[in-house]
């Protein structure tokens, strides 16, 4: 399974809750897929959709699951210490790992070779943190919104995407739909 | 009432209720402010873009953010200010540490010093500059100006400030 795979199949989950989605082609391909209000769709500032998700957690109290990827992650090392060490049981950090930096023509990153992001989030200090196969990806996202303890789930996948337009939506429409979406879900 | 207290009390004031920090010794006493105040929630980061981040998803989630970093920082978030922070337009008040300037005994700082006040109006952030004790009375005002007007706004603080009290 490749990336666009697995957005595809939680994208009925991710309708009911709010999502921070990842820079690039996660970001298009969740676009395609299932446009939602509750989306907030970064265009820009690779790595900090965990820090932005994280953020929104800790500010209201529905469920947020950002959707990050590997090189982001990798870009963003320090996202994962404050986040073991701010614990929001409402958060959720998907992190589909391809093993490349895939909106770029999929170059190899660092955790597709040695470097096992489970590892480092569980050394940071996190504390559920459940690597998957991109098959149990869907239930494994269940499970943990179910739980309503904060988690990391690590999706592991191949590389490879698929063509898909990019967003013109204004970044401004973007942040005030999903304003408007935690404000109503809160209510 | 120390200036450190004081300019906390604006931020709550102001209703700030989320506030990230990276540490600057000109800064100890605020940053102590912060931790010590209860309406605050401070979450230190590990990098000022990273900080940035955080405060917009607060932002979105129904609280007012601001961020506590040295001007040396400037140079780690020159694209997460416009990317993120402009691009979608968010509020961010940014006090920031002005090391570098006059009464520096650190010559390295001097350094990112004499880009700071390029570099902002580079990014047409409003900028203020507090250098004589007494200018943090318009504090109040730069708060209520960033919240208006959804922009980041950096607010300088120099040892020349810090050192009047
Ligand atoms: C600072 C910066 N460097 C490089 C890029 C280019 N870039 C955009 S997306 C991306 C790849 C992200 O890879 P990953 O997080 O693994 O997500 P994937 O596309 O594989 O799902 C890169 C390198 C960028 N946007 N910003
Ligand atoms: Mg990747």
């Amino acid at each position: 399974m490749i990336r666009s795979e697995i957005i595809r199949d939680i994208a009925p989950i991710l309708r009911d809750q709010l999502v921070v989605c990842n820079i690039g082609l996660p970001s298009q391909e969740l676009h395609l897929i299932d446009d939602q209000a509750s989306t907030f769709y970064m265009l820009g500032t690779m790595g900090l959709s965990s820090s932005i998700g994280l953020g929104v957690a800790l500010a209201q109290d529905q469920t947020v699951i950002s959707i990050d990827g590997d090189g982001s992650v990798l870009t963003n090392f320090g996202t994962l210490p404050t986040i073991a060490n701010n614990v929001a049981d409402n958060f959720i950090l998907l992190i589909i790992d391809n093993g490349s930096y895939g909106s770029t023509g999929d170059q190899p990153t660092y955790a597709g070779k040695k470097t096992s992001l489970t590892a480092v989030a569980r050394a940071c200090g996190c504390e559920n943190v459940i690597e998957c196969q991109a098959e149990e990806t869907s239930s494994v996202l269940q499970g943990a919104i179910n739980s309503k303890k904060m988690t990391v789930i690590v999706a592991k996948c191949e590389s490879g995407n698929i063509k898909v337009p990019v967003i013109t939506k204004d970044p401004v429409v973007i942040r005030d739909r999903f304003m408007t979406e935690v404000i109503r879900r809160n209510a | 009432m120390s200036v450190s207290e004081k300019i906390v009390a604006d931020f709550v004031a102001n209703g700030i209720e989320f506030v990230t920090t990276v540490p600057c010794k000109q800064l100890g006493g605020v940053i102590d402010a912060v931790e010590k105040e209860p309406k605050i929630y401070h979450i230190p980061s590990n990098k000022e873009d990273e900080g940035m981040g955080l405060c917009a998803g607060a932002f979105m989630g129904g609280k007012r953010p601001a961020i506590i970093m040295q001007n040396t920082a400037i140079g780690v978030t020159v694209n997460t200010l416009v990317t993120l922070t402009q691009f979608y337009r968010m509020p961010l008040p940014m006090l920031i540490s002005y090391r570098g300037e006059l009464k520096e005994p650190v010559a390295c700082q001097v350094e990112m010093a004499v880009h700071t006040k390029a570099l902002l109006n580079q990014l047409n952030i409003p900028t203020y500059h507090f250098h004589k004790p007494g200018d943090e009375q318009e504090l109040d005002a730069i708060l209520k100006y960033t919240f208006m007007c959804n922009k980041p706004v950096a607010i300088l603080t120099d040892a020349t400030f810090w050192g009047g009290y």
